[in-house]
């Protein structure tokens, strides 16, 4: 049987990877959520340019590229 | 008649509340085992792990069925994601149990031992999941044959666990099936607490990762739809119907 001194080094260590997947994963959720929050904005935009323009009469906005 | 799921944050507080529980108990209720010390705490973590893992292969599995009878692509998406979360879990349990292996036998791998070879067969059987479903360019062919491999890959699943407690095992315990007993009370309380929190670990970041793809999905309908100056389609179920986007991210 290991000491406990040595056997708190592994176990904290396999908790910690634990963890350190769970946080890398909900960073990587994060992170493409921001990007679709960036995205629906811009097409949030360009819907309000569009309704507005047909309001105005004037012609339809350009068609925008985003990331996606 | 279908059962409602709680909502996702009802989901994500449960999950925080059964792991944070589970977790106190290990260090502060579960007794220490006599034959390995304070090491064999990491058995309520690499268990419960490696049995979402397996689960999650298996639950792929009965979706691709579902997909294969109906067509639905719901069915299709919901088994890549559950391969998804079965092959993260699956990394966790390999890295887990292989810290566990050199605190309790001295080395990090032995590849004598039925367990630790079979699950490593399996884990990298999944694997080529990836490769496999994202070289055929067409969407339904993709579906299909992602279907019979989920197919093929689940059956493997039972299969495996029969024949790994059916082999004589060199140093991996097998505590569940021990004539003797196996697990005490107290250490079976918080194993079972544990299971329960991983396992609600593992449907919540499934719901997380459905619902981020099936917003993406959506996205990617309005923007063709208001590219083509069209009002935007009605609200779909998810189908991933831009091949490229909704599977591969």
């Amino acid at each position: 049987m290991l000491e406990l001194e040595e056997a708190v080094k592994y176990v904290g260590g396999a908790y910690a990877v634990f963890l350190a997947l769970l946080v890398i994963y909900v960073a990587i959720i994060a992170v493409r959520m921001e990007r679709m929050r960036g995205e629906l904005t811009e097409l949030a935009e360009l819907a309000e340019r569009r309704s507005s323009a047909a309001d105005s009469g004037a012609p339809p906005a350009e068609r925008v590229t985003v990331n996606g | 008649m279908s059962l409602r799921m709680p909502s996702l944050r009802v989901m994500a507080i449960a999950t925080a509340v059964v792991l944070c529980a589970a977790f106190a108990m290990v260090f502060l209720y579960a007794p220490q085992d006599a034959d390995q010390g304070f090491v064999q705490k990491i058995f309520y973590l690499h268990v419960p792990i490696a049995i979402c893992a397996l689960v999650g292969f298996v639950v792929a599995a009965v979706h691709a069925i579902r997909h294969l009878r109906s067509g639905d692509p719901v069915h299709d998406f919901r088994s890549y994601v559950s391969i998804h979360m079965g092959i993260i879990f699956g990394t966790g349990a390999l890295i887990t149990g292989s810290i566990w292996a050199r605190a309790a036998w001295g080395k990090w791998w032995v590849w004598e031992e039925p367990t630790l070879v079979s699950f490593l067969i399996v884990y990298l059987l999944y694997a080529t999941y990836y490769p496999l479903r994202y070289a055929i360019p067409e969407r339904d062919r993709q579906a299909r044959y992602a279907s019979v491999f989920a197919i093929t890959a689940g059956a493997f699943v039972p299969l495996n666990f029969m024949a790994v407690r059916l082999a004589e095992s060199l140093v991996h315990p097998r505590v569940f099936a021990t004539a003797d007993g196996g697990l005490p009370g107290e250490m079976m309380l918080t194993f079972l607490v544990a299971l329960a929190g991983m396992a609600l670990l593992f449907v919540t970041l499934i719901r997380f990762e459905l619902a981020a793809k099936s917003t993406r999905a959506q996205i990617s309908r309005l923007r063709r739809a208001l590219d083509a100056g069209a009002p935007a389609a009605p609200e779909s179920r998810i189908a991933p119907s831009a091949p490229a986007q909704a599977g591969a991210r």
